[in-house]
């Protein structure tokens, strides 16, 4: 077997415009689908059960069904609802996001509710409200706990941007597929799309590794 | 001070208070006693509102908890509260631990705050821990920046929930020590204790309870040394 680092290099430049709009989808995903998931995890944890029931059913939707499903769903129908047209990028985004969204509202939940509840009732005994208490006692134990599980969810999503190759958003699976159809080579494209999905996941979880340590205590 | 007038508390179908009545006078040390499972915990509780009234009232200075108007948060302000268990905010480190509540609720500035709870762990004699983190920190330790941490507060009333059951025998003295100290600067004081040395020697007036009623209530010597009810004598036989 012959392998071509000629051809990889050749196409380089379009590997480079796949991981930038790679690295683009998979940050602004991350960045609606945490704060759409504070805010569907605050729902589930409402305590009137009418308000809360819609919450819960969007987290068995978009964790019962397959995100292909999902995304093909949104680029081709909801979408073009919307804007009247599709668009491979915002349906990209919109489907991470949503999907990505009902796992993080659950990893949310499972945070808050990991503290123990003296921490909250010491809070209120000191005169705190509910939100200060949450604000300067609960929250940031929990998010403390919840960065592990957070940066799951983030490399979960980063792999899963590429399934926006199949809605035809230029993203890097996007270009390993081209590669792969202008040259009929197999390994070349997709061991350099694996290698650099590889390093997007590693410098994720360096990173969030760093958080971790910066807000130890004790 | 404190006035609980026909105080009733359910859990589901389960009743843990059936008809208290209690009264505490201002600088008073009244200490409940009573087997597990008494009441004695939750009738605490209720006086902070940490567990809602089923029935009856709770007045502090004349302010009703039961009234759904009643601005609880600014009560708990003059309501300080001990837990077994610490309940130390352990992202902080201690001296922070202190100056959350005064900054936060009272708006003290943070220099003020930090001044006054270096004080408050001077008197409780962990000046050096100010800025330790709760988990470097013994069973003791912990329940003395717990206490100080309340004091900051400057509450009226102090509520300890068996401050000294979650911990080693030999940290039990300095704890209690504390709480000695405050009660003969006059704080107002209610401490739920399986502790009957600290009963005896500094409280005003002993409260025993059992089956989620109060059975019987008198002086320290009297309770001690003369118990009346049957059930008195029974869990005193037990337990001195």
């Amino acid at each position: 077997m012959d392998f071509r680092f000629d051809l990889i290099s050749e196409y380089s430049s379009f590997f480079l415009k796949g991981t930038m709009l790679t690295i683009g989808l998979s940050i602004a995903s991350i960045l609606f689908g945490t704060i759409l998931g504070l805010l569907i995890g605050l729902g589930k944890m409402m305590k009137n059960n009418f308000l809360a029931q819609p919450f819960a059913w969007y987290i068995v939707f978009f964790r019962g069904t397959p995100f292909l499903v999902q995304i093909l769903l949104i680029h081709f129908a909801v979408v073009p609802l919307f804007l009247g047209k599709t668009n491979a990028i915002v349906a990209a985004i919109l489907a991470l996001s949503f999907c990505s969204a009902a796992y993080i509202a659950e990893i949310f939940r499972a945070g808050i509710q990991s503290i123990d509840r003296g921490q909250m009732e010491a809070a209120r005994s000191l005169g705190m409200n509910h939100l200060q208490a949450m604000r300067y006692v609960i929250l940031p134990q929990a998010f403390k706990r919840m960065i592990p599980p957070l940066g799951n969810e983030f490399i979960v999503l980063i792999k899963d941007s590429s399934l926006a190759a199949l809605i035809a958003a230029p993203e890097l699976m996007y270009w390993g597929r081209a590669m792969q159809g202008q040259y009929f080579r197999v390994w070349e494209p997709y061991l350099t799309a694996a290698v650099i999905y590889l390093l997007l996941t590693l410098s994720l979880s360096f990173l969030l590794t760093k958080l971790e340590r910066r807000l130890a205590t004790g | 001070m404190i006035k609980v007038r026909n105080l009733k508390k359910s859990f589901g179908h389960h009743e843990v208070l059936k008809n208290i009545n209690v009264s505490v006078q201002p600088q008073e040390v009244v200490v409940v006693i009573g087997p597990s499972g008494s009441g004695k915990s939750t009738f605490l509780r209720c006086i902070n509102l940490l567990e809602t009234i089923s029935d009856g009232h709770v007045y502090i200075e004349g302010i009703d908890l039961a009234d759904k108007k009643t601005d609880i948060n600014k009560v708990r302000t003059e309501v300080g509260m001990v837990f077994q268990q610490f309940n130390l905010f352990p992202h902080k480190t201690v001296i922070e631990n202190i100056m959350l509540s005064p900054m936060k609720v009272r708006k003290v500035a943070a220099e003020q705050a930090r001044e006054k709870g270096l004080a408050l762990l001077r008197k409780v004699g962990l000046e050096d821990k100010a800025d330790a983190y709760p988990d470097s920190l013994s069973g003791g330790q912990k329940q003395r920046v717990a206490i100080a941490r309340a004091l900051a507060m400057e509450p009226k009333i102090m509520l300890f929930d068996e401050p000294t059951s979650a911990l080693d025998p030999e940290m039990v003295g300095e704890v209690l020590e504390v709480m000695k100290q405050l009660a003969k600067e006059g704080m107002t004081m209610v401490v739920v204790t399986h502790e009957m040395g600290f009963a005896r020697e500094v409280g005003d007036r002993v409260i025993f309870m059992d089956g989620g009623f109060i059975v019987e209530e008198n002086v320290p010597s009297e309770l001690f040394e003369n118990p009346k009810e049957e059930r008195t004598i029974s869990f005193l036989s037990k337990v001195l």
